[in-house]
């Protein structure tokens, strides 16, 4: 089991290695020079000399990889080229609303999906499975960015139980933060739970199709008990594959639909960053997007490994 | 062989976007670019069927219109994806367990730590915003889909004895790979390719929404949906039908993707 | 008094008639035998008496036991007596345990979901019982998982849950078929000592005449859904009074008609042929660690020879077969075809062209989606010829294998399992070769139509001059048919000779137990019908 999880945490540091190598050229090297292309056409020699001096853009590309990297590794994102504060303090700010938005979402996506996949396998191919079916079917059809405007229309604009849009802050007690954060969460989660629950009913119809299933049942096991105690650890690992690209589908959603409510969220500091031509803030933000994906894959491997026995051996 | 309902229900309605989408070249109920401000926000009637918005545009003629820039951007994307996912995912199963798939296989699993919208992100930051940037995005997304379906579909057949059957008859890996591995994991790519069809179609709504996409004045979904916003409460139709437009779309995508796998599941044919 | 009473048991599904009037009784303390060939409907028999015949399925007729009728019985009930009164072991041991439950567990489990233990109790038991089967707590801990077990233990395992609350029925169905011959003979024997010592009745479900032989008190052989013939097991061996029964017989104790051929000219050649694999790295930067798969493996084909090549799964005789075809690179010693080296992966095509093979799965071997006439033509890729000669010599070979050249025309799938390695013979015959490795190219299939392709295997020898490597876990077919043997064991050959003089007097202690562990009729039973 440690040698598996030293093998994942190997490789989650190869990945994150590269993926910072890809983000570094895209934004800093592809452009020629980011002190010019920031301050767009009008600047002066003199004003874009200076940004590069701030920017500490003279060194060259690798000693400036590197520095950015060990930057990064003790918390210091350089400084925002138009809020004139460091990167970290605005991303400690924005996510405090992005973070809790989507973790929200992930757990109202499980707790729909979950039971609502177990129910239609057990009742596959009757009524209730094929209305479960085409409800989740149309799910996955809906843009969560128009649903979230549905959602707007019908609760926040007709019927007053949730605010359009806005975050009191954290300040201001839990209950109203929830209450901000409940529509947007919904919005996003309601087409990832029609997914999830299609992957959780197909994984557990193909795990009751199994040998083992059978030989429950040759025990004395009714169909209830082999599918709670055999099938539904086994189903689970095709459902963690999905359950971690989820993470990933969710935040790059909460930044859409972060816009729909105007809340403060990372999605908005991106792109304020990337109208103003703030790369740093654009570099930094993508930098922690995709640190965190790739954070979320290595927790799912070794979610796997604590369900299915047969990865602990293997590197 | 009956066609599943699905697919009959899907085909249906993917023909009713793709002929919208196609009439839009010759013909629209109104012209997309005149502004009529005499017109503007008409709720949905005889003459502009799904209302008109704040420069009185006719809206249903926006969404015909903003069909072409949809499937064009998702059809281009699933054409990256598979053109070099496909390619890719033969040659990793190919030479299964050697550098080559371990290196092909780590290079997916990086592109999937960066969803298309953050490709996005990065492409706009340097670039700026454009419907190409919107395909590149979504596409460089599909490569990883594609090569893994591929070589996943393939890594099962290379075990299969018509495979080494065709080895003992001299063929290389390429040969094979092209004769017997591709033609019997096309089932798989065509269900696949609808999914991300469909998923394309999303994508590219939100790319545009949040002004990573198509710029004006070429009309899309996404963008209208995100120039409705402020009107919602008093003009409800700006964002209920190109809402509709995708929703549809999507569905009849994915009711094709669903019926074909019914349609051509091996295992349900071998039952025949 | 009989333990089961199954009377005219009917079974359809969607109208298809699966089972009619199958009537049989099995006593206390019974082996039962059930045999027949695959699709005959006795692995349904089984599952319809346990309540676990397909959800479609409609039954009809009675099965009763202790006064109840099985077929009857509230699914609850069935819930109450299945692991029980009754229990119940298949076929496929790799793929019958739960992969993410530990053994222990899995065996507990019976005990638990029927209240007989509590916890701490069950787990007890489940030492106890996994003791019984031969799994001893020193090496099979009960925290061990399925996939840390052999197949044959994995069937332990199984039978050690089936067994767990001492059912009065135990149900057996093709328990080893998916086995070795020295496991199968283990696990016969536990079954058997467990009948012996807990007074249990035991089903068993075969396709093997022979096993049921050395099991069965009394036998049921099925045909297409109904009980040909039953009886006291040496009655009905001896007497074979229903015709199938006969035909059934004779195939399985098939002599194809050979006229040796064999010459003293050495064709394929292996000198010390050693094949090491690459396993992975046990640490991130350590080296591969080797596993030498075949050990300096030296042997002598002759021209127009049937040599065979026995040994179990894992003793590296598949390995073996793909250095010879020259699909992997050796790693030691020299492959020789008619003077001619082999050198994996660039063997010349005109060396390639003078050996084909036939597999093992009539249903994997062809390519779904090219008609017949493609595949058989495959091989010209070695030897190209005119397309109006390679149309000509697929009808031909079509015609020799016993298929009709309109055959052409057709998809893989509307031929039946005999006729489809009747067109993998037609491949590996279309250029001509030398040499044709069979392997395993006739274990899939039903005993008759086997009789029929070792037939045909046998003309085309003699007709076309050919050379056989016949690889076979088969111990019988491979007596049948080869000149010589050769015993692979763990990656060497252990024992080689003229086949006859092999079988009757095995020098090395491998092929003495393979030969004692095979399922054999008592030749007193044989000489009748």
């Amino acid at each position: 089991m440690l040698r598996y999880a030293l093998a994942r945490l190997g490789s989650l540091a190869i990945s994150l290695v590269v993926a910072s190598l890809v983000i570094f050229a895209v934004i800093e090297v592809i452009p020629g020079d980011p002190a010019s292309y920031m301050l767009g056409l009008n600047a002066s020699p003199e004003t874009v000399a200076a940004l590069r001096e701030q920017l500490g853009l003279n060194g060259s590309v690798p000693v400036r990889y590197l520095a950015w990297v060990a930057g990064m590794v003790q918390g210091d994102f350089g400084t925002s080229y138009t809020y004139r504060v460091p990167v970290a303090e605005l991303v400690a700010a924005r996510l405090q609303v992005s973070l809790p938005l989507t973790l929200y979402a992930l757990a109202l996506s499980c707790a729909i999906a979950f039971p609502v996949g177990l129910i239609a396998a057990a009742r596959r191919g009757r009524a209730t499975d094929t209305a479960i079916m085409a409800g989740a079917q149309l799910g996955i059809a809906i843009p969560n960015f128009w649903f979230a405007m549905l959602l707007v229309l019908v609760f926040a604009i007709g019927l007053r139980w949730f605010p359009a849009g806005g975050f009191p802050g954290w300040g201001k007690g839990l209950w109203a933060n929830l209450n901000a954060l409940t529509l947007p969460a919904v919005a996003l989660a309601l087409p990832q739970a029609a997914i999830l629950a299609r992957v959780m009913r197909s994984a557990l119809i193909e795990t009751l199709g199994q040998d083992y299933i059978r030989t429950a049942r040759a025990k004395g096991l009714s169909q209830r008990e082999a599918v709670l105690r055999h099938a539904l650890r086994n189903a689970m690992i095709p459902v963690l594959t999905i359950l971690g690209l989820q993470f990933s589908f969710l935040l790059a959603g909460a930044i859409i639909i972060e816009n729909v409510f105007f809340l403060p969220g990372l999605g908005r500091l991106i792109f304020q960053g990337i109208t103003q031509r703030d790369l740093i803030v654009v570099e930094s933000v993508v930098m922690l997007l995709v640190f965190a994906v790739i954070v979320v894959n290595f927790l799912v491997d070794l979610a796997y490994a604590a369900v299915d026995p047969r990865l602990r051996r293997r590197l | 062989m009956s066609w599943p309902v699905t697919l009959r229900l899907g085909l249906t309605l993917t023909a009713v976007f793709l002929a919208a989408a196609l009439v839009s070249f010759v013909w629209t109920p109104q012209g997309v670019e005149a502004l009529n401000i005499g017109a503007k926000l008409k709720p949905p009637g005889a003459e502009y069927w799904f209302g008109t918005d704040h420069f009185g545009r006719d809206v249903a003629s926006m969404v015909m219109v903003g069909a072409r820039t949809s499937i064009a951007v998702a059809i281009l994307a699933v054409g990256i994806g598979i053109g070099a996912g496909v390619p890719l995912g033969l040659w990793a199963a190919a030479r299964r367990g050697g550098w080559v798939d371990e290196v092909i296989m780590r290079g997916n699993d990086l592109i999937f730590a960066f969803p298309s919208l953050v490709i996005a992100i990065l492409i706009t930051a340097v670039f700026g915003p454009s419907a190409t940037n919107a395909i590149l995005a979504i596409g460089i997304f599909n490569i990883p889909v594609f090569a893994r379906v591929t070589r996943g579909g393939a890594i099962s057949l290379w075990t299969l004895d018509y495979i080494r059957a065709a080895q003992v008859a001299g063929k290389g890996r390429a040969r094979i790979s092209a004769e017997h591995i591709l033609p019997n994991i096309a089932n798989l790519l065509i269900v696949q390719g609808t999914i991300q069809f469909s998923l394309g179609i999303l994508a590219e709504a939100g790319l545009s929404y949040v002004g990573l996409g198509a710029q004006p004045p070429t009309p899309s979904w996404g963008r209208m949906l995100a120039e409705a916003q402020t009107m919602v409460s008093f003009a409800p139709w700006l964002a209920l039908f190109p809402g509709l437009a995708i929703v549809l779309t999507v569905l009849g995508l994915n009711l094709i993707g669903d019926g074909l796998r019914d349609l051509l599941d091996p295992r349900l044919r071998r039952a025949r | 008094m009989s333990l089961l009473s199954v009377e005219a048991l009917l079974l359809s599904i969607q109208g298809t008639t699966i089972l009619r009037d199958v009537s049989f009784a099995m006593r206390k303390g019974e082996v039962f035998g059930l045999v027949g060939e695959s699709g005959s409907g006795k692995s349904m028999t089984a599952l319809a008496i346990m309540g676990l015949a397909p959800a479609a399925a409609t039954l009809g007729g009675r099965a009763m036991m202790a006064g109840q009728n099985l077929l009857e019985l509230s699914e609850t009930a069935m819930c109450a007596l299945r692991g029980n009164e009754v229990g119940m072991i298949f076929q496929e041991p790799m793929t019958a345990l739960n992969p993410v439950k530990t053994i222990g567990d899995q065996v507990a489990e019976t005990l638990i979901v029927h209240g007989a233990a509590n916890r701490a109790g069950a787990a007890k038991a489940a030492r106890e019982r996994l003791d019984r089967v031969g799994l001893h707590g020193d090496a099979f801990p009960l925290s061990r998982y399925p996939h840390e077990l052999s197949g044959g233990q994995r069937q332990r395992v199984c039978i050690a849950m089936a067994v767990a609350l001492r059912p009065k029925l135990l149900i057996a169905d093709e328990p080893t078929t998916a086995l070795d011959v020295t496991t199968q003979a283990q696990i016969l024997d536990l079954l058997k000592g467990l009948v012996a010592d807990e007074d249990m009745a035991l089903m068993l479900i075969t396709h093997d005449l022979a096993v049921v032989a050395g099991m069965a008190d009394h036998v049921a052989v099925m045909q297409k859904g109904r009980i040909v013939e039953q009886g006291e097991t040496g009655a009905v061996f001896r007497e074979r009074t229903h015709d199938y029964t006969r035909r059934l017989f004779a195939a399985s104790a098939h002599q194809p008609a050979r006229r040796p051929i064999a010459t003293a000219e050495p064709l394929l050649v292996a000198d010390g042929v050693t094949r090491e694999y690459r396993l992975p790295r046990r640490h991130l930067f350590g080296a591969h660690p080797r596993l030498t798969a075949v050990k300096a493996a030296s042997f002598t084909l002759h021209r127009g020879e049937s040599l065979g090549l026995v040994g179990e799964s894992g003793c590296g005789k598949s390995t073996l077969t793909r250095a010879i075809l020259g699909l992997d690179p050796i790693q030691g010693g020299a492959i020789t075809l008619g003077g001619q080296q082999v050198t994996a992966p660039d063997v010349p095509p005109s060396l390639r062209a003078r050996m084909q093979v036939v597999f093992q799965d009539p249903y994997g071997s062809f390519n779904p989606r090219h008609r017949v006439e493609r595949l058989v033509a495959e091989p010209f890729h070695l030897a190209p010829a005119p397309v109006d000669e390679r149309r000509e010599r697929v009808a031909l070979a079509l015609g020799e294998v016993g298929l009709s050249p309109d055959d052409m025309g057709k998809y893989i799938h509307e031929f039946s399992g005999g006729q489809r390695q009747r067109i993998a013979i037609a491949r590996a015959l279309i250029v001509r070769p030398d040499l044709i490795v069979l392997d395993e190219a006739v274990s899939a299939l039903d005993v008759r139509v086997r009789a029929q392709v070792l037939d045909l295997l046998a003309a085309l020898q003699e007709s076309h001059a050919l050379s056989y490597l016949f690889i076979s876990h088969d111990l019988s077919v491979v007596r049948a048919v080869t000149d010589r043997v050769l015993v692979m064991r763990a990656g060497e050959i252990v024992e080689e000779g003229a086949t006859e003089a092999v079988f009757a007097a095995p020098r090395h202690s491998y092929t003495q137990s393979l030969i004692a562990a095979a399922p054999r009729i008592p030749a007193q039973w044989q000489d009748g019908g």
